[in-house]
């Protein structure tokens, strides 16, 4: 391999053939760089549709309640049902080992916020400080609700990126105060959602200032939580499914609902969709796959043509060296060592290229499906060694048969 | 230097069996210059294939300076080859993208010598066929008569102890001819040891002895008058 005269004899007569050796080039870069390319818009696609479905976390359990249809233990139907603190903080004791971030919420569906002469109706929303995680919110401004805001129940408010638009016009709005049914709150973060204007268009507060402002005492209206992730989706699925099960029993029982009570008590699990939306993904994935599969064996495929035909056009030279005294092996190994560096090579050259182009023009995609099509560069790496290697098998076979014939068959090769 | 006893060979084509050298005894001394004449099918190539380890015997007895060719495998073959034998074919069989001088180096490069040494040694045998200033042509861009003075330097170049030439005017012309077998004897008189297959009378005559073969069987061998090629250059 590293026998120095061996090298200049294969520089020679690459050298030489300059039309074969750029032709048998051109067909294994254009097979990777069409291979880059391919993989780096599945991976696009993939990220596009994964940022689609990316506006709340995708593990999430709500819980929100509602009237009894059914009577139970002597109960009548159409009972409120109220949920309070203690069962907020009842399912956080019991799992709280699996869940990751939670929050309990006082809901005023719509509040009129004023600041200066500016009005609007917004929903307004006591949570916690988790509920940043779980809305997926992004601060752009300030900072979110914290631990001490709640437990002192001060009057702040974190504002949707729309709310901030509609009141403050462009003007700074933190530190300001907004004036919600006439208590003042003050402004001390805007957030981002990345489910849209319709996320956006909220007022966040302190769940323990949203109870006392707007007289809820102990009452909240819904709590969410998010399950820890496990590698395992499918464990994962269950895990959430059973956790989901438990509070539904716990605050039946707390409550006294009967259990088939289904209107009572909703608890809603987002990762079941999520599953939906993961085995798309999955799904789009493999379909990429199976066409850059498909693409590499066309590669293969090629290479190993070129492979057949050069071997068939050397099979005269190929009887020369053998009367001259070449070994069939040093044959096999000539011809092999050649086609592996020229595929290893273009490869390469391919390789790069692909990866260059998705890294200029990558950026200036702008469509919502499409996001930051890239390759991992170890994937592209990989599939350029199959295809030299798969190609050097594919020569190797044609190269032995040659070697083998008689020298005086191959020399009266035409 | 060449010692044949009772060499026979056949070839199978499905069913039918050719019996194409039928016992051939013969015995080539050092220093001597061979023609091997026959008709076609008479089995003439077929004992040059098997003299040049190209093809294999089926029966009998074969030694090349005292080292009995048998039980060839490719690599032996192969090893033999370049030591012992230089080839002269009918059609050049050079290679057309390298240039004269690395075709004269190619056998040199499997004898594993240096890129220098090999340089060297191929520069001294083109001078010897009178091709120096040709080094560095492309076959294609020479004449019959220079494309096997080539050959002839490249079959000179690993110093082998037989040279063996098929045809080595065939494809050439007259004139021509007469100059590549002035070459050949040239080359006989530095003592090498010659064998040469030829159908034609004139080229046997510039030989030292001729074999005549017909239907796989030697049925003439005789020392003739040489003719020197170069009273007709």
């Amino acid at each position: 391999m590293f026998d120095i005269e061996r090298w200049q004899e294969i520089f020679e007569t690459l050298s030489k053939n300059k039309l074969r050796t750029f032709l048998t080039g051109l067909s294994v870069a254009s097979g990777i760089f069409i291979l880059v390319i391919l993989l780096g818009f599945s991976s696009g696609i993939q990220n596009g549709v994964t940022s689609q479905f990316e506006r709340d976390a995708t593990n999430s359990i709500s819980v929100w309640t509602g009237v009894t249809t059914k009577e139970y233990k002597g109960l009548n139907p159409g009972r409120r049902i109220q949920l309070k603190n203690e069962d907020f903080n009842a399912v956080v004791t019991k799992y709280n080992d699996n869940l990751e971030y939670k929050s309990a919420f006082y809901t005023i569906w719509g509040g009129l916020v004023n600041y200066k002469n500016e009005s609007g109706n917004y929903r307004i929303q006591g949570v916690m400080p988790d509920n940043q995680f779980i809305e997926n919110a992004d601060i752009s401004q300030g900072r979110f609700l914290n631990h001490s805001d709640v437990v002192g129940a001060k009057k702040v408010a974190v504002i949707g990126n729309k709310v901030s638009q509609d009141l403050f016009k462009g003007d700074d709005p933190i530190g300001k105060d907004i004036s919600l049914y006439g208590i003042n709150f003050k402004v001390i973060g805007v957030f981002f959602d990345p489910g849209g204007e319709r996320d956006e268009s909220k007022v966040m507060m302190p769940i323990t200032t949203a109870q006392k402002a707007f007289n809820g005492g102990n009452d909240i209206r819904s709590m969410m939580y998010t399950v820890k992730m496990s590698d395992n989706f499918d464990e994962a699925v269950a895990l959430s499914e059973q956790i989901s099960l438990g509070i539904e029993n716990d605050i039946k029982e707390t409550h006294i609902i009967a259990p088939d009570d289904i209107s009572a008590v909703r608890v809603n699990n987002t990762l079941e969709e999520a599953r939906k939306i993961y085995s798309l993904v999955d799904t789009i994935k493999a379909v990429f796959w199976f066409v850059g599969i498909g693409t590499i064996i066309a590669g293969v495929v090629g290479v190993g043509n070129i492979m057949l035909i050069i071997v068939k056009e050397r099979t005269k030279e190929i009887g020369i060296r053998k009367a001259l005294g070449a070994e069939p092996m040093s044959i096999v190994g000539m011809i092999l060592q050649e086609s592996v560096f020229v595929t290893m090579f273009s490869g390469l050259f391919g390789l790069v290229a692909g990866l260059g182009l998705l890294e200029f023009v990558g950026p200036l995609i702008e469509s919502d499906f499409i996001k930051y099509p890239q390759v991992d560069f170890n994937t592209a790496l990989t599939t350029v060694f199959v295809l030299v290697f798969a190609g050097a098998i594919a020569g190797f076979i044609p190269a032995y048969r040659a070697a083998k014939i008689k020298p005086i068959v191959a020399l009266r090769d035409e | 230097m060449i010692q044949i006893k009772d060499l026979h060979k056949s070839y199978h084509m499905g069913t039918n069996s050719l019996h194409v050298l039928k016992g051939i005894n013969f015995d080539v001394k050092q220093g001597e210059l061979v023609s091997i004449m026959g008709s076609s099918g008479s089995g003439k190539s077929t004992l040059l294939n098997i003299l040049g380890m190209l093809d294999e015997a089926d029966e009998g007895s074969y030694t090349l300076d005292n080292v009995p060719i048998k039980n060839l495998n490719e690599k032996i073959a192969a090893n033999y080859r370049n030591k012992f034998l230089g080839f002269i074919f009918q059609s050049f069989n050079l290679i057309n993208y390298k240039s004269a001088l690395d075709n004269v180096a190619l056998p040199l490069y499997y004898q594993g010598l240096p890129r220098k040494e090999r340089v060297e040694k191929a520069m001294h045998y083109l001078d010897k066929v009178g091709l120096a200033p040709w080094s560095h042509h492309l076959p294609n861009e020479l004449s019959g008569g220079q494309k096997q003075r080539v050959a002839i330097a490249r079959a000179l170049a690993s110093d082998p102890k037989v040279l063996l030439a098929d045809e080595p005017t065939g494809a050439l012309d007259t004139k021509t001819s007469y100059e590549v077998m002035d070459l050949i004897q040239g080359i006989n008189d530095e003592g090498k040891t010659i064998l040469v297959v030829t159908h034609e009378h004139d080229i046997a005559q510039m030989t030292k002895r001729i074999v005549n073969l017909k239907d796989g069987v030697i049925i003439d061998d005789s020392v003739v008058e040489q003719v020197r090629a170069s009273q007709y250059v």
